[in-house]
């Protein structure tokens, strides 16, 4: 097992060196008019430095006078030191932007994650013993339309039907306007106000893809000899399903779930850039779009690596959960 | 799939229901025979939930294709209405007070002028000022005509008597004198050195050429801006109206500008501002849905239909030439690293764990960002937009194949394709991959669905498919204005609406495609 997992962990390594080279390759194929740009819109803030003295440290900063080859391996080996560089949308380091805003990405994919999965399991399981029944057509459309569903437009109908007829929720951002002016309390609560309309984005976009994996493991756990054997000996069909089935479909439930608890920190970028939630996400997509390459960079690996580990995490639990599993 | 299995399933049953006692129980003709693509098609025409997908998907090709062809409109064709702008052009004042023409300044001061107001309303006809005896002759209750030391000085009436022409912009004492008195006794004629004029109903003055020269009107119209002139066409036009109470009319000048003037009573002027309406032909942006635009016009006066039929066309087209790319690589790479295995697998398996890692969705953004500094035009936009979303999304189908490849290699047909001395690549291309093609076929219809979503993601974020192109996703990017949100359902409903049944009958037809393939995964 230890072995196995210190050869999963090298091979990531491996791939993690060269997406990283790709990114960054890709970073520097950029139209040069880009950092030129970014130079000139710097040198036009006032007291700053002459455009050409900006470019040249922009240059230097991001290794562009050199061979893409030796520049990557001089930004790879500031990332292992840790530096990261100053963001250029934001004037702080990128490390310390990334902790200002990730925590509120992962505490909102969090709720929304334990809501996906206290709605979608349930759901599918029900689907799954009532095969071909209503109640199971009815799922499996609902869980078909959440993963058709466009992020964009379900958020904006949730807009239209709860911010602007309703008026129960703000359109944008995380704090209302008197926010300064509540108690700690009442702070809370607004935040919480301002985070359902996302939540419920979230949720209802992703639910559909684990309702339907939920529903196939359970019938194929239901065709299962040891699902006939425990009814043939006469078991309540309650137990049959809660107590021999359930179980069983929890395998690569649990492996799912646990490959995708990484990506909880890489925050929802569609999501959060409606809503103007400020988290890792939003942030990003600023970034992005206004080319600020430093924490582009920065998230785009962070990226690739919660990636890996959600992979890892999946393989190694399954083998830790299923006992059948046995790797050399 | 075998020749000789193929029989149409018409002839097929018709052949069953006559002849049916004629066969004996161990006759082939008994048997229905049904080739693996008509079980298919059989099991999958029984799945009513994927047949409507089916329709819904045909519908909608039949919409973006066929619609932008019967569309009277263009995907780029602006409409205009017209706006009315206002300004103010005039003051219009029904005269209730005495006003004085002056024919003698030295004896027809101000001064004298206001104790000739004051003997008016006492009722004197005679009053003596400093020292000077005026005499007021009474014409009617709104004319009275000053004398002084037996000559006329002055007149003081509630009417005045205007000059027609331009040039002159009034009329000679004499004139003004005879005029309003031929009005306030009623007479249709007058002479004025020796020359006759006539007055009509209206009080307008013609010469003995029958020339107009002037009108006699208690209305006194005053232009806004100093380098306007009014005709006495208009004036006339205008006093009418307000006479009548009318609260707007319309008026074509002698160059053959029509415009609407629009009169409001002030109560506290006691006058009538009058202002001029000047047509402009603007964009006839967010007109709601009518019978020429079945759902109205977008942000640049576009008929919302027609763009949403070519927007189809176009989300539709990015999706199935992205997916095409994708497939056709992933089919090489997955091909190419089962069937030989070892090292070769490993290094496309790398490769393809590689490029699942990428973060597809930032680098997108980052892609779109760098092609709006770079002013890349929308055409070639559009095509690296396919490019890049098949290029990046291979992976996923390199995995798929691969994985059937290894399973099928180690069957009997390989083993007697190798012995047959069959070609390597038509070994993969003839006999595996057809065999792959069911679960592809699935797959690439989920990854049609999913494409869409992603391009129309990236249009909303400005970052697709850019003007004057639509596309369902950039459609849907005005909501970014509260105000379209709020008040504009008919810009980004329908949009919305298209979008998600599109992709979810993508979805229920793959769903269904993949139960049909294989009954045995049915579930």
């Amino acid at each position: 097992m230890r072995k196995y997992i210190i050869k999963r962990l090298i091979q990531s390594l491996i791939i993690l060196f060269f997406v990283a080279f790709i990114i960054y390759a890709l970073m520097r194929c950029l139209p040069t008019s880009y950092v030129e740009a970014m130079a000139r819109q710097k040198s036009m803030q006032p007291g700053s430095k002459s455009y050409e003295e900006w470019l040249a440290q922009l240059s230097a900063m991001y290794n562009m006078d050199g061979s893409i080859v030796s520049g990557f391996f001089q930004w790879l080996g500031q990332m292992l030191r840790g530096e990261f560089g100053d963001s250029w949308k934001w004037t702080v380091p990128v490390t310390q932007k990334f902790h200002e805003t990730v925590w509120l990405s992962f505490v909102m994919g969090l709720i929304s994650f334990i809501l996906e999965l206290i709605i979608a399991i349930p759901l599918g399981v029900i689907a799954a013993t009532k095969q071909y029944s209503k109640t199971d057509y009815a799922i499996s459309v609902i869980a078909l339309a959440g993963i058709s569903l466009p992020t964009f437009f379900f958020a904006s109908l949730l807009k239209l039907v709860f911010s602007v007829k309703l008026g129960w929720f703000d359109l944008y951002g995380l704090v209302g306007r008197n926010y300064d002016l509540l108690s700690p309390m009442g702070q809370f609560m607004d935040k919480a106000n301002h985070l359902v309309m996302p939540i419920i984005t979230l949720v209802v976009i992703s639910m559909g893809g684990l309702m339907r994996y939920t529903r196939t493991n359970m019938l194929e756990v239901l065709s299962a000899d040891y699902i006939r054997t425990a009814r043939a000996k006469g078991l309540s069909e309650r137990k049959v399903i809660y107590h021999h089935a359930f179980r069983n479909t929890l395998i690569p439930i649990v492996t799912i779930v646990g490959g995708s608890l990484p990506g909880l920190f890489s925050g929802a970028l569609i999501t959060e850039t409606l809503f103007a939630i400020p988290g890792i996400g939003f942030a990003s997509y600023q970034s992005m779009v206004s080319g600020d390459i430093p924490f582009s960079m920065f998230f785009m690996v962070f990226t690739a690596i919660l990636t890996l580990l959600g992979n890892l995490i999946a393989d190694i639990l399954y083998a830790v959960v299923d006992p059948r599993v046995r790797i050399a | 799939m075998s020749e000789k299995e193929i029989k149409k399933p018409s002839q097929v049953s018709g052949e069953n229901t006559e002849k049916k006692e004629e066969y004996s129980l161990s006759d082939d003709r008994r048997v229905k025979v049904l080739s693996p693509g008509a079980l298919v098609a059989k099991r999958f025409f029984r799945n009513r939930l994927a047949v409507t997908g089916m329709v819904i998907l045909i519908a909608m090709f039949v919409f973006s294709f066929i619609g932008g062809l019967v569309s009277p409109y263009g995907q780029d064709e602006k409409f205009y209405r017209y706006d009315i702008q206002t300004k103010d052009y005039a003051g219009i004042i029904h005269n209730e007070e005495f006003r004085y023409t002056v024919g003698d300044k030295d004896l027809f001061k101000s001064t004298v002028q206001a104790q000739v107001f004051l003997n008016i309303q006492k009722g004197n006809e005679k009053f003596d000022y400093k020292g000077t005896t005026y005499e007021l002759e009474k014409i009617s209750d709104d004319v009275y005509i000053i004398h002084c030391q037996g000559k006329v000085v002055g007149i003081a009436s509630k009417e005045m008597v205007n000059s027609s022409s331009n040039e002159e912009k009034s009329l000679s004492f004499d004139m003004t004198l005879a005029s309003l008195t031929a009005k306030a006794k009623g007479d249709d004629s007058f002479t004025v050195d020796g020359k006759k004029y006539t007055l009509d109903e209206d009080g307008v003055i013609f010469n003995e050429s029958g020339k107009e020269i002037g009108y006699v009107s208690a209305y006194v119209v005053r232009p806004i801006m100093s380098d306007v002139f009014f005709t006495r066409e208009f004036k006339n036009q205008l006093i009418d109206a307000v006479e009548r109470g009318d609260e707007s009319f319309k008026f074509t000048d002698d160059n053959g500008n029509e415009a609407e003037y629009i009169l409001k009573y002030d109560a506290a002027t006691k006058a009538w501002d009058v202002k001029q309406g000047t047509a402009t032909r603007v964009f006839d942006t967010y007109a709601s849905p009518s019978k020429e635009h079945w759902l109205g016009t977008d942000r640049n006066g576009m008929d919302m239909l027609t763009r949403l039929m070519y927007g189809g066309r176009i989300s539709l087209i990015i999706g199935f030439i992205a997916v095409a790319i994708e497939s056709i690589i992933g089919v090489i790479m997955g091909g190419i690293a089962g069937y030989f295995g070892g090292w070769v697998d490993g290094l496309i398996m790398r490769l393809v764990d590689i490029f699942y890692c990428i973060p597809s969705m930032p680098l997108f953004i980052i892609l779109g960002a760098a092609m709006d500094a770079a002013n890349v035009p929308p055409m070639i936009r559009m095509l690296y937009l396919m490019l890049i979303l098949g290029f990046l999304g291979w992976a996923g189908t390199a995995r798929l194949v691969r994985g059937q490849i290894l399973s099928l290699r180690e069957q009997e047909f390989m083993t007697a394709t190798e012995a047959g001395g069959i070609a390597v690549s038509r070994r993969i291309f003839r006999h595996l991959i057809p065999n792959v093609m069911p679960q592809l076929i699935v797959v690439m219809t989920m990854g049609l669905g999913s494409t869409i979503i992603m391009e129309a993601t990236l249009s909303f974020l400005g970052l697709g498919v850019r003007f004057p192109f639509a596309s369902w996703g950039n459609i849907i990017s005005d909501v970014n204005d509260t105000y379209v949100l709020t008040n504009y359902w008919f810009i980004w409903i329908p949009a919305g609406i298209l979008l998600l049944v599109t992709v979810l009958a993508f979805n229920i037809v793959g769903d269904g495609l993949r139960d049909a393939f294989d009954p045995k995964m049915k579930r």
